[in-house]
């Protein structure tokens, strides 16, 4: 199931003009505070009336100004996790995860037990909101829309209200939902280590047009991005392949340019991970660094150089079948004459590492 | 014990528990919609509804109830209309008596509604939405309850003033015993006859009475809602 979205909307001071589609798998809306995210899904879900549009699922139309068409909200199937989460603060957990059953009919019936376990809420249904904390509240709010039975999943920045620990309590269940149930769900964010962690597809929108979209290691490797993700959260996912767990608590990992070694991964060998290698953590040598205590060093050639924000480049490499990116000052890329085609090595000093979304790669759309 | 009140007394009790019944009732749907609209819509107009709703709290209550035997009396435009279509006879009637208490009362349901509608998340209704249910369903299982409280205090408080209202319900259906003599207009019909001070003084007793019991109950029952639903 793919949603296609076609929009205009004037609001004051701001006119949203934009038109994407979203795949299977997470499309993360990625954009600033103000960048018109909330009025994109809210138009999608079917709480705006827009302007002018055309939304569909495959070839289910939700709204098309056009054709007078505006399917109700509470006929559109879509499920919505608010910010907030949203809970019903008079029923229980298990009277609010119920609740789109009533009116999801008897034919479609999910398999509430699989949810709640998935979701990892079975220790909380008989207790009210008002008693959970903030990750348990999107917890149980993930598994409310889920049992809705949804044709596809919006998120509008479901993490932003939680801390750093109730976050990355989350996180894991956003992926198993990604990997496990093939729903599209369009997430938004304006957290580039959340996109980088969690998308497949990117959709970059600015002042309420459309920067650029497609696969998620296209977006984030793409030097023009990079300004919409902010200099410290620039940075390339790459997928690579749990090789060994060695003895000294090093984990071998093999990317399509080489080998990397990273303090023990919590993954089988045989299974892939997605890793994110931020810009400001590599560093570029003409020669391969000898005695060096940098374990991670990739063979690369540079593809292109762009001046970036005050004194410093961004190099976009092509290391093996990947991209990555690399933030140097523009006086080092002038003294190692850094140019398209210039074989480098490119020392890895930090990486981190996430589930992959297995058979799931976004495509290209047009900018 | 039935001695202690005369037969006129206790009629009167009578009539003033079953006119506040009614007129409480009834109102209560029209309560519900006024105060959603008042909280949750703009819609042209509004000022003006919500004057209205309130006017009876203000004016005079005799011109309240001079402006009903003007509209409803059997002469009066909708008067005419309920009587020569459906039979039904408000003036000079206990039912009459029921919409009068009705009016009066109507402002303050309408604000303790109101005021519970307001701290109400309407986004809720969003949510609900977004899990297939339709508006009507949403406000029915999402804000009623949530409202219920409101709705409990709003309710016994239209109630206690419906017992004690006199100026718009003596002007609107008179003062006849047995028919539409109310509590407060049997205690200024006795008070106006030498020697009917004991009667009067204990009917004020019993109205003192219910109006504590309403207070002291409205007070518990919201409290025990609110705990049952988890709204405090």
């Amino acid at each position: 199931m793919t949603l296609h979205v076609d929009l205009a909307h004037r609001l004051p001071g701001f006119t949203l003009d934009l038109a994407f589609s979203a795949p299977p798998g997470i499309t993360a809306l990625f954009g600033q505070s103000g960048a018109g995210k909330t009025t994109v899904v809210n138009a999608i879900a079917g709480l705006l009336q827009p302007d002018r549009g055309r939304i569909a699922l495959d070839q289910t139309l939700l709204l098309d100004t056009a054709q007078r068409v505006a399917v109700p909200v509470h006929k559109r199937r879509i499920g919505y996790v608010f910010q907030e989460g949203r809970l019903f603060p008079h029923l229980t957990v298990r009277q609010n995860i119920r609740y789109g059953r009533w009116f999801a009919g008897h034919d479609r019936i999910a398999d509430t037990g699989r949810v709640v376990e998935l979701m990892g809420i079975g220790g909380l249904l008989d207790r009210r909101p008002a008693t959970l904390s903030g990750g348990e509240k999107q917890r149980v709010a993930l598994a409310r829309a889920i049992l809705s039975q949804p044709r596809m999943l919006l998120m509008d920045e479901p993490l932003s209200a939680l801390d750093e620990a109730r976050k990355s309590e989350v996180l894991p269940y956003l992926e198993r939902l990604r990997d496990e149930m093939r729903l599209p769900i369009l997430y938004v964010s304006h957290s580039a280590a959340e996109v980088a962690r969690l998308a497949t597809t990117v959709v970059l929108i600015d002042q309420g047009r459309l920067v650029m979209a497609g696969p998620a290691a296209e977006i984030l490797s793409d030097p023009i991005a990079s300004p919409a993700f902010g200099p410290r959260e620039t940075g390339a996912i790459l997928t690579a392949r749990i090789a060994a767990h060695e003895d000294d608590g090093l984990t071998r990992l093999d990317a399509s340019a080489g080998a990397l070694w990273l303090p023990q991964v919590d993954a089988a060998i045989g299974n892939t991970v997605r890793i994110r290698i931020l810009a400001q953590d590599v560093m570029l040598a003409l020669a391969s660094p000898a005695s060096i205590s940098a374990l991670n060093v990739l063979p690369c050639v540079v593809r292109e150089v762009i001046d970036d924000a005050g004194p410093s480049a961004l190099v976009q490499l092509t290391a093996g079948g990947d991209t990555i990116l690399a933030r140097v000052t523009r006086r080092s890329a002038r003294s190692l004459a850094l140019s398209p085609g210039k074989a480098v090595f490119a020392i890895i000093k930090a990486v981190s590492v996430a589930r992959d979304a297995p058979g799931q790669h976004g495509t290209r759309q047009d900018r | 014990m039935a001695d202690w009140l005369t037969t006129e007394g206790w009629q009167a009790v009578a009539l003033s528990l079953r006119v506040s019944f009614w007129a409480t009732l009834i109102s209560l749907p029209f309560g519900i919609l006024v105060a959603y609209a008042l909280a949750r819509w703009n819609f042209w107009g509004k000022q003006v509804l919500n004057g209205l709703v309130h006017l009876p709290l203000i004016l005079p209550p005799v011109v309240t109830g001079y402006l009903l035997l003007v509209t409803f009396g059997t002469q009066g435009p909708v008067g005419r209309i309920l009587n020569d279509g459906f039979g039904i006879v408000l003036a000079f009637r206990w039912t009459g008596a029921a919409l009068a208490a009705a009016v009066m009362a109507f402002p303050l349901m309408v604000r303790a509604i109101r005021l519970s509608l307001e701290a109400v998340d309407p986004k809720l209704e969003q949510a609900a939405g977004t899990l297939g249910a339709s508006r009507i369903w949403a406000f029915t299982t999402v804000t009623l309850p949530l409202i219920l409280p409101g709705i409990i205090v709003g309710s016994i408080l239209a109630f206690a003033k419906a017992m004690g209202e006199f100026g718009a319900t003596i002007t609107f259906v008179a003062n006849i015993p047995g028919q539409t003599q109310t509590l407060p207009s049997a205690i200024y019909a006795f008070l106006q006859v030498p020697g009917g001070d004991g009667a009067a003084f204990r009917l004020v007793a019993i109205s003192i009475a219910v109006a504590m019991l309403a207070l002291i109950l409205a007070e518990w029952a919201s409290r025990a809602v609110a705990r049952r639903i988890g709204a405090s």
